[in-house]
């Protein structure tokens, strides 16, 4: 970010964690966590305790961080290297994020931000459309149909960690995640002491990979007498045989189909299936039993907009209930080839324009790289 | 407590139980000193050498006839293994001792599902392991914490949580599948159980059989090669084999064309499998040669992938292991 926009930045940041420190505060446990933070344009600093609320407010205040973490893990000595924090647990993480869903709309926002003319482009290219260059960044801006298909995915996740996994509701937090997706925190005794590898596993699980056809009925010969699921039946075997069969009424004709069709025919179809009902999470996230996460309340320097608690995912609005940030006016040059829409208003697009936007409008344009003070 | 019965003690002699038993009963090695127990050192030292082969003791025979025997023999096994002291002897006894616990385990399972006597295998799993098992149905169940902590060692597909019936944070195992979650457990269990005993002197009648052991070990000698410098993956596999447990073939495929590839021999590598369950000298020998390329057609096979070995659940990846593609390029990439 330039030198001249981190002012600005900063500014509305402080101006924030000043009017909303109720929406800012430590988790459960807090003593035994790792906080970290970044400034913007620095490195990581990690390694932090924090004792509660007021620490972490005199934190936030002073060195006006562009983003805060906090560990998922447990430790005795939370401040100390890696190595001799002695790891004492950790809860259940899950993100969701927009660009790992494969979805159509992906193209209609994303932007082309060459590293040498420094012009914004619409759409996906391998080299500049003007000068050529191959160095380049792709930035994606605020999208409703990414929102609600990750909000899809999260509803799902939610009901499988009740259903299967014995989590209730009450012991789930969901968040929006500041940016393009959701993140989603376990407190569940259950699982906290589960380990890394384990929870690869479990990932595994909860994407519905490695699936074996014989789980669900066809084995490689012998199938006179097989035991496809029936619609109705709990965890998996149940999803996969209502999206197999649709409705009990045409389950005897198509098990009839799948067991003549056969072993690899059967394992073809469990592949497409999986495409629709598993759980496209971030397995590395749940894996990390020592991950700093982005810290409930906080900015989200990608966006300038801020990680809220959903309590109701249909109803949540990021681009209205996570954008938090001042509304005096600010005077920038935009150059963003999409519209935007934030709080219920349209920005843009603007092709190298001088503009006066509210506050939130500006940061959310200079963070993508769109925009820059006048 | 589990209050065993004395067949009980005969399937299970590792509770701590059956010292008990024995010492009610009036046995002390004094008596066992006299020549008159000598075929029962013979059992015992015989009870050794089945283990070390990698087969389970009295797995060829039927009931169990004369329980003080079987009490008895274990315990002398282990007087024999201390006064040995030769750690691959005691670990392969341990997990030969696990497997034939197994068994009885899971027959008191089935068997007793109808309630009745099924307590004491479940109180076994329990007090032992910490893993809190019920039956619905003729299914055991567990928690899925409890089952991933121990289903992630094994690298058959169908351990995976995936592929398991999975319902309001349990899941739903065979009697045979609940018993073998815990074998390394057991395995572990019975041989913290002789490292912990202490060895009182031993009757002049054992000390030829402990001359034995020490000689029978000298084959089992472990070729510990475990380098940092190998990567997870090759280090798990090493691991796994040391602990005397089953390595997948695709894992023993790994680790032989990774060492070959780190310009190790086929000498050199053919010990390791020395501890796996099912090794046969020549069989590994002809394999490895295969490997290597030295026989037959003289194709010479590369390590598999990381990407391979991340579907074949072999991968352990670490942060060192970031931008690599193969194992052998590990601790060789240097990172900017
Ligand atoms: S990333 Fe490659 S080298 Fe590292 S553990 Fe996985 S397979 Fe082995
Ligand atoms: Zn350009
Ligand atoms: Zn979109």
């Amino acid at each position: 970010m330039l030198e001249k926009d981190i002012g600005l930045v900063e500014n509305a940041i402080k101006e924030y964690y000043f009017n909303h420190f109720d929406l800012v505060s430590v988790p459960p446990k807090p003593t035994q966590r790792e906080f970290g933070y970044q400034k913007i344009n620095g490195g990581m600093i990690r390694h932090i305790a924090i004792k509660d609320n007021k620490e972490l407010h005199l934190l936030l205040m002073k060195e006006i961080p562009s983003d805060v973490y906090c560990s998922n893990a447990y430790y005795s000595f939370p401040s100390m290297p890696m190595s001799e924090k002695d790891w004492k647990g950790a809860d259940l993480i899950f993100d969701i994020d927009a660009k790992d869903l494969t979805l159509s709309c992906r193209n209609d926002h994303a932007i082309f931000k060459c590293g040498s003319c420094h012009d914004a482009i619409l759409g996906k290219h391998s080299a500049c459309p003007k000068c050529g260059s191959t160095k380049f960044e792709v930035v994606s801006v605020a999208c409703k149909n990414c929102i609600d298909e990750s909000k899809k995915e999260a509803k799902k996740l939610v009901q499988i960690l009740d259903e299967d996994l014995g989590i209730k509701n009450e012991e789930v937090e969901v968040y929006f995640s500041g940016n393009e997706g959701f993140h989603i925190r376990v407190i569940n005794s259950n699982y906290e002491m589960v380990g890394s590898q384990e929870r690869a596993d479990l990932v595994d699980y909860i994407m519905f990979n490695g699936i074996m056809p014989e789980t669900f009925g066809i084995r490689k010969q012998n199938n006179f007498k097989s035991t496809l699921p029936e619609i109705g039946e709990s965890g998996w075997r149940g999803r996969v045989a209502t999206s197999l069969f649709g409705s009990k009424t045409r389950a005897p004709k198509a098990a009839k189909q799948i067991v003549s069709d056969g072993y690899l025919a059967f394992q073809v179809k469990l592949d497409e299936i999986r495409q629709t009902i598993g759980i496209k999470v971030d397995p590395k996230v749940t894996m990390d039993i020592h991950r700093i996460f982005r810290l409930e309340g906080s900015v989200n320097s990608k966006s300038g907009l801020s990680k809220v608690p959903c309590k109701n995912l249909d109803d949540f609005d990021p681009f209205l209930d996570a954008c938090l940030l001042g509304e005096e006016k600010a005077d920038i040059i935009a150059n963003c080839p999409v519209q935007i829409r934030l709080k219920n208003k349209k920005y843009g697009p603007y092709a190298n324009e001088r503009i006066s936007v509210p506050k939130y409008a500006a940061v959310y344009m200079i963070c993508k790289g769109l925009a820059s003070i006048v | 407590m589990l209050h065993p019965g004395i067949m009980d003690l005969a399937k299970y002699p590792f509770l701590a139980e059956a010292g008990e038993y024995l010492r009610d009963k009036g046995f002390n090695l004094e008596q066992l000193a006299h020549p008159d127990w000598a075929p029962l050192v013979e059992k015992a030292y015989g009870r050794i050498v089945v283990a070390t082969s990698g087969q389970i003791y009295g797995s060829d025979k039927g009931p169990i006839e004369n329980p003080d025997i079987e009490i008895l023999s274990f315990i002398v096994a282990v007087i024999l293994l201390k006064a040995a002291g030769i750690n691959t002897l005691t670990r392969r006894f341990s997990l030969a001792e696990a497997r034939r616990a197994e068994r009885y385990l899971q027959q008191d399972l089935w068997s007793n599902k109808d309630k009745k006597n099924l307590e004491l295998p479940l109180k076994i799993i329990q007090e032992l392991f910490r893993v809190q098992v019920t039956v619905e149905n003729e299914e055991f169940v567990i928690k899925v914490s409890d089952y991933l902590q121990r289903a992630v060692h094994f690298h058959e597909k169908e351990w995976k949580l995936v592929n398991r019936r999975v319902t309001g944070g349990l899941v739903y195992l065979t009697a045979h599948e609940t018993v073998r979650l815990i074998r390394t457990e057991l395995g572990q269990y019975i041989n913290s159980k002789i490292q912990s005993i202490a060895l009182p002197s031993i009757p002049e009648t054992f000390k030829s059989r402990v001359q034995d052991l020490v000689q029978l070990a000298t084959k089992f000698s472990d070729a510990i090669v475990v380098s940092s410098d190998h990567p997870p993956c090759v280090k798990h596999a090493i691991e796994v084999l040391e602990k005397g447990e089953n390595l997948p073939h695709s894992g023993r495929f790994l680790l032989a064309t990774y060492l070959l590839a780190r310009g190790q021999t086929t000498d050199q590598i053919a010990p390791l499998f020395k501890n796996a369950p099912d090794y046969n000298e020549r069989v590994t020998r002809y394999q490895l040669e295969h490997i290597s390329g030295s026989s037959g057609k003289g194709t010479k096979y590369q390590c598999p992938s990381c990407d391979k070995l991340r579907s074949e659940n072999l991968c352990f990846a670490i942060p060192d292991c970031s931008g690599i593609i193969n194992p052998i390029q590990f601790g060789k990439k240097r990172k900017n």
